[in-house]
């Protein structure tokens, strides 16, 4: 069995924590290991894992694949999985690696499956693991198609390291686009609450812009209570749909954005721990949470039926009082 | 640019809220109950809807939705769907459920674009959620623009903004909560919705009547479109236990709560 890793190197020539993760799965898998990277520039990214045991590696690199662009992307993994040959392919599940890795299927008369959490090979057999329904479900699945391209998920294997110098043999692709990457709006300085390497997620939910037992609303005091924690933890920031939806109306808290909510039709990042604040929901508790080590949740409800069984420690406190002391004794 | 021909592809799934259980099928996994689960339109292609029917309306374009699910629920959902922008729809009548086979799913959807009456590629623009509330994969919507033909392509987008001159530029979601911005020389592109901009737009009864006009022979015209799965088994599909002990602290002073939070955060 022949198996390609498959992946881009980042802005700065180097090869990411989520591609290593996914080059260990493709090592698991045993067979003849071949790797294909694509970018700006690729040595520096080959080297990095020079030592992986790969019989062979290529490359595709030049201005043209510096930024992830369909057209050109999807050309590069075609023509180093042409020239690969493999039965198996195997991509990291990054933004840029998950925007062309079916349409590289497509092209090669590959099956597909994407954002595994698990790929093992047993008995001649290989098994993927991949959840459905938005992280409700775990199904493992088997494909008689070869070849059969996957991305895995980060966070589920540890990281490759094997530095070394690596002999790359280049490709000459040709892309067809009609598309120009102009650049990367980032968010601005005091919205940084985005962080996928922190260790905690703090969740906010619509009770912070809820009337609370003075008969008032406190959105100023839950907007500052909420950035307080964030610049005292550097903790990344999710919310519920309810809070967000809110925000957007203008009636909540000004700098959450759809970017933020996490659940169904939101994100379940990976952190260590995480904290949900004034959420009730199934959505904040159980889908946003699935990726989550340990869980702690702060309600006014003891009742709150969500937390419970899925938080390790449920506090029935009022969230405002328990933020304003928490972020002193963090600071 | 005038006269947009914008295919949104789209279908259903279970309403969130409901509680899902997997079980054996005649043909692989399936939902417990699943005809009988209240649906709702798969969110981010509801998304790419609104944005869809925002967009023609400035362009003069017309919207067609192809989907593919089962007939019945199809029109359930539609009876909702219906009442909030004008489009025309393509029915499959198939499973839609997160156990199909994207590439099949793909297949099927793109062999419907092909055969919408009048179709000029040069005025496509092929719209879609970026992932399934299903399958999730986010596999499908490539995989249809490959078949079409179309290279130009775009995911988790939140803003698409169109020139007089069919132009356009847009904004995909990249990591740590950055865009990637683009400009793409106009159709035939492709774009995978996340959530954009618009609200969901309210329900318009008139709408609603119109469009119900042609939904309704068109869920009677629906091509049968069964799914096989070759070649792809289910070892097993299961609702992980995940039953936590929870510690329930109650009547505790906030600053015995705040630093024991802070120990843990600090830990
Ligand atoms: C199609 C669809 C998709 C959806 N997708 C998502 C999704 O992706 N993500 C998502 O989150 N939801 C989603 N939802 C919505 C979801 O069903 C819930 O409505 C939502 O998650 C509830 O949000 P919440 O827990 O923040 O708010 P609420 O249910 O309003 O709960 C607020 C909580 O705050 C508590 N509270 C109030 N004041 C205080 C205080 N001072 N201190 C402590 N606690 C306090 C209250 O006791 C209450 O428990 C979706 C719904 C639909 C129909």
């Amino acid at each position: 069995m022949k198996v390609l890793f498959l992946a881009h190197s980042e802005a700065d020539g180097s090869l990411g924590k989520a591609a290593c993760e996914a080059l260990t799965a493709a090592k698991g898998l045993g067979g003849e290991l071949m790797v294909g990277l694509y970018g700006a520039e690729v040595q520096k990214a080959a080297d990095q894992i020079a030592g992986c045991g790969a019989a062979k590696f290529y490359g595709v690199a030049g201005g043209e694949f510096a930024t992830a662009r369909y057209g050109s992307d999807a050309s590069a993994c075609e023509a180093m999985a042409k020239a690969a040959g493999a039965d198996m392919i195997v991509m990291p599940s990054t933004s840029r690696a998950s925007r062309v890795a079916a349409g590289v299927a497509q092209r090669l008369g590959a099956a597909v499956d994407t954002r595994l959490t698990g790929l093992e090979a047993a008995d001649g057999k290989i098994v993927a693991t991949r959840w459905f329904y938005r992280q409700r479900m775990l199904g493992k699945i088997e494909r008689d198609a070869r070849p059969w391209l996957v991305t895995v998920d980060s966070g589920c294997f540890a990281a490759c390291e094997a530095a070394g110098s690596a002999a790359v043999e280049m490709l000459n692709v040709a892309p067809a686009t009609r598309t120009t990457v102009t650049g990367v709006i980032a968010p601005a300085a005091d919205a940084q609450t985005i962080r996928p390497d922190a260790k905690l997620l703090l969740v906010a939910g619509a009770g912070w812009g809820k009337t609370q037992p003075d008969g008032q609303k406190h959105l100023d005091d839950a907007s500052s209570l909420i950035l307080s924690l964030l610049a005292a933890t550097q903790c990344s920031l999710g919310s519920s749909k309810s809070l967000v939806d809110q925000s957007g109306e203008g009636a909540a808290l000004p700098f959450l954005t759809h970017m933020h909510q996490v659940g169904q039709t939101g994100s379940t990042p990976r952190h260590q721990k995480g904290l949900a604040t004034c959420c009730h929901g199934e959505e904040p508790h159980v889908v946003g949470w699935r990726f989550i080590g340990e869980r702690r949740a702060i309600n006014l409800d003891a009742g709150c039926g969500w937390a419970q069984g899925k938080a390790d420690v449920l506090y029935v406190a009022d969230a405002f009082a328990v933020a304003k002391k928490l972020a002193e004794l963090l600071k | 640019m005038k006269g947009l021909q914008i295919v949104v592809l789209g279908s259903i799934v279970p309403d969130p809220l409901q509680t899902l259980e997997p079980i054996a099928g005649p043909t692989g996994p399936a939902l417990k109950n699943e005809l009988m689960l209240p649906a709702v339109l798969d969110p981010w292609a509801g998304h790419a809807l609104y944005e869809a029917a925002s967009l023609a309306k400035k362009v003069e374009g017309k919207v067609y939705l192809v989907a593919l699910g089962p007939k019945a629920k199809l029109q359930q959902v539609m009876m909702n769907v219906a009442q909030k922008v004008p489009f025309e729809i393509v029915v499959l009548d198939g499973p839609a459920g997160g156990f199909a086979d994207a590439t099949e799913t793909a297949k099927a959807l793109a062999g419907a674009v092909e055969k919408i009456p009048g179709l000029d590629k040069s005025k496509l623009l092929v719209f879609g959620g970026w992932q399934s509330a299903s399958r999730g994969t986010g596999a499908v919507l490539q995989m249809v623009g490959e078949m079409l033909g179309i290279t130009d392509q775009f995911q988790g987008v939140d803003e698409l903004v169109l020139a007089e001159d069919g132009s356009f530029t847009v904004l995909e979601r990249i990591e740590g909560g950055c865009y990637q911005k683009s400009a793409c020389q106009g159709a035939p592109a492709l774009l995978g919705w996340a959530t954009g901009n618009l609200p969901e737009p309210p329900n318009n009864p008139q709408v609603g009547m119109q469009n119900m006009r042609l939904i309704m022979p068109a869920l009677a015209k629906a091509t049968p479109s069964p799914l096989k799965g070759e070649g792809l088994r289910y070892a097993s599909v299961e609702v992980p236990s995940q039953r936590r002990d929870t510690r329930i602290v109650k009547d505790a002073p906030v600053d015995d709560i705040a630093r024991e939070l802070a120990d843990w955060i600090r830990a």
